[in-house]
């Protein structure tokens, strides 16, 4: 690891405060991805801002009767929060697929949104990576790439993003609350984090300087029929080759709400509501699981390796409706 | 024979360009340890390499492996991925911290009747790992137990008698 200074902040303000004059400083909060990277030379931070200390932890109930979340509330304390479990089961199956107990005690609920990918590549720095080092080529593209993306790629990058927690909160159409030094503002979740397009080195559309303080879920009734599906490589402890969080509201057997979010498969948690809207009306059958599936997937691309993953998204999607419809 | 605090003082061959040392307080096993640590010693390195406890075992470093898992505050962690100087004053508990006087934890015990482990290494992280587990109070079943302690690899294979050690252990907890 290389060395850096180190500042523990305990006002928000501070915290923003405290990055400027440096040429590389991060905010660190669990460390359980940013510590992995320093110690494997990809990321350089001159200096780090420990947030530990804001008043960032609670989870509350909105006005609206969503939930709020604090950006340092750990994702174990998130998964078995009372109202989360309640409220929102689906993200509490997700962010339990994540990690090991150990990692998601660590881990916040904003670290979480700030998760790099696991290519291969990326962390290998005897490669070229067009994400760890612009313009230095992709080797992923024409290299082993099974756990890549298929959908949202580009010819610079093909990296997914790892994380479960967002699948889920990409399908309750979340908001990320940011503030920094031009102000406050709100992020759709669906806007923050980006595809790879030519700036691969950009995960997010969080700006220099800016810290994420609360993620707001707005009221649900996705409390019934919900699955969040993982497949991985072995059955815990893994990150997903392809993962989908299903969600249902239905009126006798009749769509009258759903969510499909899927990760592993892209640069960002991938949703696509026109695919979803197509199927509000029709019925909860596996055929229509599998139209949905084929829709969402329609333009997607294998590279050799991974090209399994387009099949495997499509029934890994009606197995994770099947079982949602299954919850009484 | 234990002290109520340690100093550790090293000479910083890198005082020019580095951040100065900063004074850190661990509180390991009840103790209070004062270390003039860079800030990024992780936890894991205070514990072993300026502390001297060497319970605590370094695996992958790069919390994969759950070796170095101990407890702070009563919540199982991966003191590889965090830093020495962002748990100053939390309380943190090493394999070495879990017997009573002579008497070994339960589970130290229920480790050697059972047989749970061969070479020893990912024992100290396995242990405190299930108490961790036990603390948060989510595992109810062997199913449950496997998934609750899959950030613990054992590359010999004793994942069965580590289970039943465990199992044993958490149905007489119950019972209490």
């Amino acid at each position: 690891m290389n060395s850096f200074s180190y500042n523990k902040v305990t006002e928000v303000a501070e915290a923003v405060a405290d990055l400027t004059g440096h040429a590389n400083a991060r905010f660190i909060a669990g460390g359980t991805n940013l510590l992995d990277l320093m110690k494997e030379n990809v990321a350089r931070p001159d200096h780090l801002t420990d947030i530990n200390k804001l008043a960032l932890t609670a989870i509350e109930e909105t006005e609206d009767g969503g939930l709020s979340l604090g950006a340092l509330a750990t994702n174990a304390d998130t998964a078995w929060n009372e109202l989360v479990e309640r409220k929102y089961p689906l993200l509490s199956q997700a962010i339990l697929a994540g990690a090991s107990p150990q990692l998601r005690n660590m881990a916040t609920n904003g670290g979480n949104l700030f998760q790099r990918t696991r290519c291969y590549y990326f962390y290998d720095t005897a490669t070229a990576c067009n994400k760890r080092e612009p313009g230095s080529g992709c080797s992923a593209i024409n290299g082993i790439n099974r756990i890549h993306a298929i959908l949202g790629t580009s010819e610079h990058c093909i990296a997914t993003h790892p994380s479960d927690m967002c699948v889920a909160l990409a399908a309750l159409d979340a908001k990320v609350n940011v503030t920094g030094p031009y102000g406050d503002r709100v992020i759709e979740f669906r806007d923050f984090h980006r595809l790879p397009g030519d700036t691969p080195h950009l995960d997010n559309n969080v700006q220099d300087g800016e810290l994420v303080t609360s993620i707001e879920l707005p009221p649900s009734n996705f409390t019934q029929h919900f699955h969040y599906l993982k497949v991985r490589e072995r059955q815990s402890y893994a990150f997903a080759l392809v993962s989908v969080a299903a969600a249902l509201e239905l009126d006798g057997n009749t769509i009258k709400d759903i969510r499909l979010a899927l990760g592993g498969v892209a640069h960002k948690p991938w949703r696509d509501c026109s695919c979803e809207e197509a199927f509000i009306g029709q019925e909860a059958t596996e055929a229509n699981f599998r139209a949905l599936a084929e829709m969402i997937l329609a333009d997607a691309k294998g590279y050799g390796s991974n090209t399994f993953k387009i099949e495997l998204a499509k029934r890994a999607i009606v197995r994770a409706f099947s079982e949602a419809l299954k919850n009484n | 024979m234990k002290q109520e605090t340690s100093t550790l003082e090293t000479d910083d061959p890198f005082s020019d360009t580095l951040p100065a040392y900063t004074l850190v307080n661990l509180r390991i096993n009840g103790q209070t340890h004062k270390l003039r640590l860079q800030p990024w010693v992780s936890l894991l390195d205070a514990i072993r390499e300026y502390v001297g406890l060497t319970g605590t075992k370094k695996g992958c470093d790069h919390g994969q492996c759950g070796a170095c898992t101990v407890l702070v505050d009563g919540k199982r962690i991966n003191s590889c991925l965090t830093l020495a100087i962002m748990k100053d004053g939390a309380e943190i508990t090493t394999i070495e911290g879990l017997a009573d006087g002579e008497a070994n934890h339960p589970l130290q015990d229920a480790f050697i009747e059972h047989d749970a482990f061969q070479c020893g290494y990912c024992t100290p992280g396995q242990i405190c790992s299930a108490i961790g587990m036990f603390n948060e109070g989510r595992a109810h079943t062997l199913e449950d137990v496997k998934e609750f302690m899959s950030g613990n690899i054992c590359r010999c294979g004793a994942y069965t008698n580590i289970n039943a050690a465990i199992m044993e252990v958490k149905s007489k907890l119950e019972n209490e």
